[in-house]
């Protein structure tokens, strides 16, 4: 298949965008009848790559030849005029259309100035065909599973010929019989001869439909791959990037024996806790003093356990025990009731309330639990503001200046003063350093071993491998939506865990 | 100075200019228009009847400023208006007393009451069922007027109680009782907002519901509240509106009102995506569209043409309001002084 010339070519692309080199001098090729993955943890610059092929992001430098003609598209529409078309992570099409409409969308066969629907449907119907798709183009897109509206979108991506076929994470939600569905047709894509470009977080899924694996770490290439050469223990270890002499610095941070842990009793028991596509029934135990930490690679389901500790999502099955009582977290509320705050991944949607003060932000979680009638003292408010400002050296140290001017880092610490001012007695930190500078990392993985030192049950998450070593006592690790192993952070190493989660744990 | 800037650059700018120079066009036109008199020791005056016919309008925005900063809408408040006024009209007019106070007050009751468990209503849509606001009050606005019409058996129900009119109409102390009611409503929401922690609850639901929901905010009983709050001052605007004309309208009551009272809402610089919000700005914005209804009428403006006037003053208020615009006007004053920086564009 290589002896094809390729169909895209990128080389030495570079983007910028203000204090971070999104891209440098990338390389990636493309060949016509292959299924190419695109790996990397969050950040790596994958997405980048896809935009910067599609026009929505300008190019630095390099170069772009698509059929041996350098081009650079001006947007998504001049780069699907050209071939290539895109099927984003969220379906992006109209659920109150018919299945033909939306496969028809922008091109529908029209007779004189009105659209022919006869002619759209039966040319609807003629592309579903083309993917062996028995789908009756007049139902309604939204009676379809988020799999058929998946295939859907697809179909409408071949409309326009596309020699060049971009699926972002296309089986995020889907459950693995629909997975298969996608594949089939992706595979007939492959043998027409058409170049598909795979960005998924799953590893089984890349090795199970790729051929080739390009990966990216930091906005570098680190290398291209035959799927079948690249043993998954190199995979990953290459997407998390740790070589071993980073290692030895690490094991110097106190470890508190578990094995005195192990007498007492747990603050909160998880037993059986999971929710139909999100996460599988897990066991979990969270001692008071201990840190827990959730190792895994992006969509292997951490996010989605935390939130079931916290009363973020619903469990549907399992229960949780705190000491001899069940209990049930129904809602954040519910969870800060019993003293379990969350702190999740999304800074921006589900942390920090942009347009209030750093004051305000800091109460909100004091003043829910109170409730709106009783308002905390100014006196008071200002103490507990001061206080958390001083001690997390939050920047610039101004409570009446609106959360959304402060920096990532900054924001974070505004979050943390939030849950802290709750006195949790369990707290759970969805990557809490993602996106912030070294110094202030380092600050807050300090905070959580003081917490945790203190008396705190703390749940840390976070996709450096690295961090999660430094902080926990204990490991779970996640991989595919599973809990797949625990263990006793005491002379594990990276690579332990990183085998781990290569081999799904049953092995080794 | 540095207090006059904050001020120029306060959302509230443009609509108090805009409302002192209608002030100013009047006074021109009329020199007697900033007169207030005493006469019979009541207060009278141009003013006086801006304050006064202000009074309903303002008690609806009021509402509906905490309904549009948790990123709602309540279209129903003038259906809640026709039925207030037609449920204590109804009541008194059917009682065998009804100039005695006591019916007035059982009126009052009644129908504040029932103000308040139409807007919990609306607040049982939106918060619990989870009906997209627009959609959810647009139930009781087409519904309302026809369950006015069923109280008021398809009549205009006049009534005759001196103890009624007071509340339209009537002055207490030289001041009209309708411009003390609006005061004291919009003292006790001020306290109320602010003084409590509701106010910020409120903006946290409406800037970012999924952050206030991990936070633990109760937004269920939180809008709940202020659709309750919207529907209870609906109410009493209600109240006002049949004792100014001591009848009860089920067609015409407080036609159109909940569309004055989010101009109002949106005048006084609360955003209709929901947030931060400010009472003081929707009392400026209610005085802006009834001082402009006044001056329609000193300034002799043909009727045909009023509706565009109107639309001329919202417009440039709107437009001054705009961050774009403000961002263009700035920028042109500054490009003389210093080069043009790229980078800046952005921000």
């Amino acid at each position: 298949m290589t002896t094809l010339p390729p169909v895209v070519e990128m080389r030495g692309i570079s983007i910028e965008f203000p204090g971070v080199k999104a891209l440098q001098e990338v390389d990636f090729t493309l060949h016509p009848g292959e299924i190419h993955a695109l790996m990397g943890e969050n950040g790596a610059g994958k997405s980048t790559l896809v935009k910067a092929l599609t026009g929505v992001y300008a190019i630095d430098s390099g170069r772009i030849v698509i059929d041996g003609v350098e081009r650079l598209f001006a947007g998504p529409a001049a780069a699907q005029a050209a071939g290539i078309s895109t099927v984003y992570q969220e379906v992006n099409i109209c659920g109150n259309l018919t299945v033909a409409e939306n496969i028809m969308l922008g091109r529908e066969p029209r007779w004189g100035g009105a659209i022919d629907w006869r002619a759209t449907r039966s040319a609807a119907a003629t592309h579903l065909a083309a993917l062996n798709l028995d789908i009756d183009p007049r139902s309604s897109l939204s009676a379809h599973s988020l799999a058929i509206q998946q295939l859907v979108a697809i179909c409408r991506a071949m409309v326009v010929d596309a020699r060049v076929l971009i699926l972002d994470e296309p089986t995020s939600s889907l459950d693995a019989g629909e997975v298969q569905q996608l594949f089939t047709v992706m595979r007939g894509l492959r043998d027409d001869g058409v170049a598909i470009l795979f960005v998924s977080h799953f590893l089984e899924q890349v090795y199970e439909v790729s051929d080739r694996i390009t990966v990216l770490r930091n906005g570098q290439l680190l290398g291209e791959y035959a799927t079948s050469e690249l043993p998954r223990l190199d995979l990953v270890s290459k997407m998390i990037g740790k070589s071993l002499a980073v290692l030895e610095e690490l094991e110097e941070a106190p470890k508190r024996s578990v094995a005195a842990l192990a007498s007492t009793v747990p603050y909160l028991q998880a037993i059986g806790l999971g929710r139909r596509g999100a996460v599988e029934a897990f066991d979990l135990d969270l001692y008071a003093g201990e840190v827990v930490g959730i190792a895994g690679l992006l969509g292997s389901g951490r996010t989605e356990l935390a939130r079931l500790l916290s009363g973020a999502d619903r469990a549907d099955v399992g229960q949780v025990r705190m000491g001899e009582t069940l209990v049930h977290l129904r809602t954040p509320r519910a969870a800060l009731a019993r003293k379990i705050a969350y702190s999740s991944e999304d800074r921006k949607s589900e942390g920090v309330v942009g347009d209030l003060t750093v004051r305000e932000n800091i109460m909100l979680g004091l003043q829910a639990e109170r409730g709106w009638t009783r308002r905390i003292p100014a006196k008071r408010a200002d103490e507990i503001v001061q206080q958390y400002v001083a001690a997390l050296d939050i920047r610039p140290p101004n409570p009446d200046m609106p959360a959304r001017n402060l920096s990532g880092g900054n924001q974070q610490k505004v979050l943390l003063a939030r849950w802290l001012a709750t006195a949790p007695k369990l707290l759970v930190l969805d990557e809490p350093t993602r996106g912030i500078d070294v110094g202030t990392k380092a600050e807050i993985q300090r905070l959580v071993a003081e917490l945790a030192q203190k008396g705190m049950s703390v749940v840390f998450i976070s996709s450096e491998l690295e961090e999660v070593l430094r902080v926990s006592h204990r490991i779970a690790v996640m991989r595919d939506h599973q809990k797949i192993a625990e263990i006793v952070n005491d002379d594990v190493g990276i690579d332990d865990i990183v085998e781990l989660i290569a081999s799904g744990g049953s092995d080794s | 100075m540095t207090a006059w800037k904050t001020f120029v650059r306060s959302k509230i700018f443009w609509p108090v200019m805009a409302l002192v120079a209608l002030v100013a066009a009047n006074t021109i036109k009329t020199t007697r228009f900033l007169n207030i008199r005493v006469q019979d020791e009541h207060l009278f005056g141009a003013l006086i009847d801006i304050l006064r016919n202000s009074s309903p309008l303002l008690l609806v925005a009021l509402g509906m400023t905490l309904v549009i900063a948790t990123r709602g809408i309540d279209l129903s408040v003038g259906a809640v208006v026709a039925i207030s006024g037609a449920v204590a009209c109804s009541f008194i007019a059917s009682s065998p007393t009804p100039g005695a106070v006591v019916t007035v007050l059982t009126a009052v009751a009644i129908a504040v009451l029932l103000s308040l468990a139409l807007g919990a209503w609306n607040g049982f849509l939106v918060s619990v069922v989870g009906i997209q606001p627009i959609i959810a009050t647009l139930v009781l606005m087409t519904a309302g007027r026809g369950i006015a019409m069923l109280i008021t058996g398809g009549q205009i129900t006049t009534i005759n109680s001196p103890a009624y009119k007071r509340i339209g109409s009537g002055f207490w102390l030289g001041v009209p009782v309708a411009v003390l009611i609006a005061g004291g409503v919009f003292a006790i929401v001020a306290a109320l907002t602010r003084r409590t922690a509701l106010g910020m609850l409120i903006e946290s639901v409406g800037i970012n519901p999924l952050a206030s929901r991990l936070a633990g905010v109760q937004s269920r009983t939180i809008i709940w509240t202020v659709y309750a709050m919207a529907g209870v001052f609906a109410g009493i605007a209600g109240l006002m509106i049949s004792s100014n004309v001591m009848a009860a309208d089920a067609n015409n009551a407080g036609l159109f009102i909940e569309l004055d009272a989010i101009l109002a809402v949106v005048i006084g610089g609360t955003s209709l995506a929901g947030g931060k919000f400010s009472l003081s700005g929707t009392l400026v914005g209610v005085l802006v569209i009834q001082t402009l209804t006044l001056t329609v009428t000193i300034l002799g403006i043909p009727p045909a043409v009023t509706p565009l006037f109107k639309a001329i003053v919202v417009i440039a208020v709107c437009l001054m309001q705009s961050p774009v615009v403000r961002t263009k006007l700035a920028s042109r004053r500054r490009v003389p002084v210093i080069a043009p920086v790229p980078a800046e564009v952005a921000s």
